[in-house]
């Protein structure tokens, strides 16, 4: 048994992160073989690829600062919902792709105003992920951007689709800014700011994109449960137990 | 002798599994040789966080090694200063072209709006600049989709980063 009550302050704020893009990048997988025409299928694949990749840079930087007591993938199979810290809106379901499209934009746009934080960073590694992660994020907040604009000021059904996503999604953006005592940790060590901090700029960018987009901006009503400290709607439940059906089946397998 | 001339002369073999026209050094992911007294660490950086090759061409460099008698290689990976298509060498630039991959121009996406190509990539084929955009994402993470209006082929472009 990993005993996870040994992880500090520091591992739970990177946890935060690296647990959005990996549940994002694991949702996103879903699409391969299904999005709706061959080059949209493949630029989510891309994308995907991309968020997990990074949550491996920050899952084998969480191994080596535990001394190696936790393995990379610990990270990923032996913790269930409760342990992890993802935002709520990465763990909405994939829906049409419109869904998929909102909760892509809203996520990117955050997760930009963050890298750009993060490369600043006075831990020296969590700088040099952020500095490698912000190329890659370029490409995905431009590829949601255009197309929340393509389809929010499209036809009349894509409109409406694409409004229906916001009013569904937007509330849960709020818990980005939900401020953890990791997180407080983190901007009193200048690991990186606390997010409140960019929150007005967030949401300067994303209504004005949805304002572009023709879209109507929701009024927020807070859920009262925040995803960084652990307390998930059920559907992260669904998306774990497909991420780590394969360890709990065949413990330690290797290929 | 220059042992590390001699190793690089090694990896010259080692190409990128997904373009295997093209030397790691040629792409600009071999960064330092580092000589111990037992062993040799080869750094390389990834070109994307999630490029599945990476693997594979820290298989390939150990092999190549070994093959020359080189014992005890350790290949580590090196995020800092982060990999941009701007080390990508002249040479290697040729190379993918030559392969039908246009090679990346200087500017990132984004950096003059939303909708605003960069400047259309020059068809690898038959050279036209009468060209278009398809996608941002292409074959692999480091690619997008293009193509030639002239000679209809749809092309590759290592996209810039």
């Amino acid at each position: 048994m990993k005993n996870w009550d040994s992880l500090n302050l520091f591992h739970h704020y990177v946890l935060e992160i690296a647990d959005n893009t990996l549940i994002l990048g694991q949702q996103l997988c879903e699409w391969c073989g299904h999005g709706p025409i061959l080059e949209q299928d493949i630029a989510l694949s891309n994308i995907a690829l991309d968020l997990l990749g990074q949550s491996r840079l920050y899952y084998q930087y969480l191994s080596e600062s535990t001394g190696g007591n936790f393995k990379e993938d610990d990270f990923l199979m032996y913790r269930d919902a409760r342990k992890y810290r993802n935002s709520l809106l990465v763990e909405m379901p994939n829906g049409n792709w419109g869904t998929t499209i909102t909760r892509q934009f809203l996520f990117d746009q955050f997760h930009i105003l963050l890298l750009q934080k993060l490369s600043e960073s006075s831990d020296q590694r969590l700088a040099e992920i952020a500095v490698k992660s912000i190329k890659e994020v370029k490409y995905h907040q431009r590829f949601s951007a255009e197309w929340v604009i393509r389809l929010g000021d499209g036809t009349q059904e894509s409109h409406v689709i694409m409004q229906d996503s916001v009013d569904e999604l937007y509330k849960y953006t709020c818990d980005f800014f939900v401020s953890t005592e990791a997180d407080q940790y983190a901007a009193s060590n200048g690991i990186c700011a606390i997010p409140t901090e960019f929150e007005q700029l967030y949401y300067a960018n994303v209504n004005g994109i949805l304002q572009e987009a023709t879209l109507k901006i929701p009024e927020i009503k807070k859920p009262i449960y925040s995803g960084k400290k652990g307390y998930h709607t059920e559907k992260l439940g669904y998306i774990l137990a497909e991420l780590q059906y394969m360890e709990n089946m065949y413990p330690n397998c290797e290929w | 002798m220059n042992r590390d001339a001699d190793i690089r002369k090694v990896l010259e073999a080692v190409t990128d599994p997904e373009i295997p026209v093209i030397s790691i050094e040629e792409l600009g992911i071999l960064r330092e040789i580092v000589q111990e007294e037992n062993s040799i660490i080869i750094f390389i950086s990834p070109t994307y966080s999630g490029c599945p090759a990476m693997d594979i061409i820290a298989f390939d460099i150990k092999k190549a090694m070994a093959e020359k008698g080189y014992q005890n290689v350790e290949v580590k990976y090196q995020l800092s200063p982060a990999w941009t298509t701007d080390d990508i060498s002249d040479v290697g630039r040729e190379k993918l072209k030559n392969y039908g991959i246009a090679p990346p121009e200087k500017l990132m996406p984004n950096e003059n709006g939303l909708f605003q190509n960069e400047k259309n990539p020059s068809c690898p084929r038959c050279n036209s600049e009468n060209t278009k955009l398809i996608s941002l994402f292409g074959s692999t993470p480091c690619k997008s989709l293009h193509q030639c209006l002239d000679c209809q082929e749809p092309f590759d472009r290592f996209k810039c980063h």
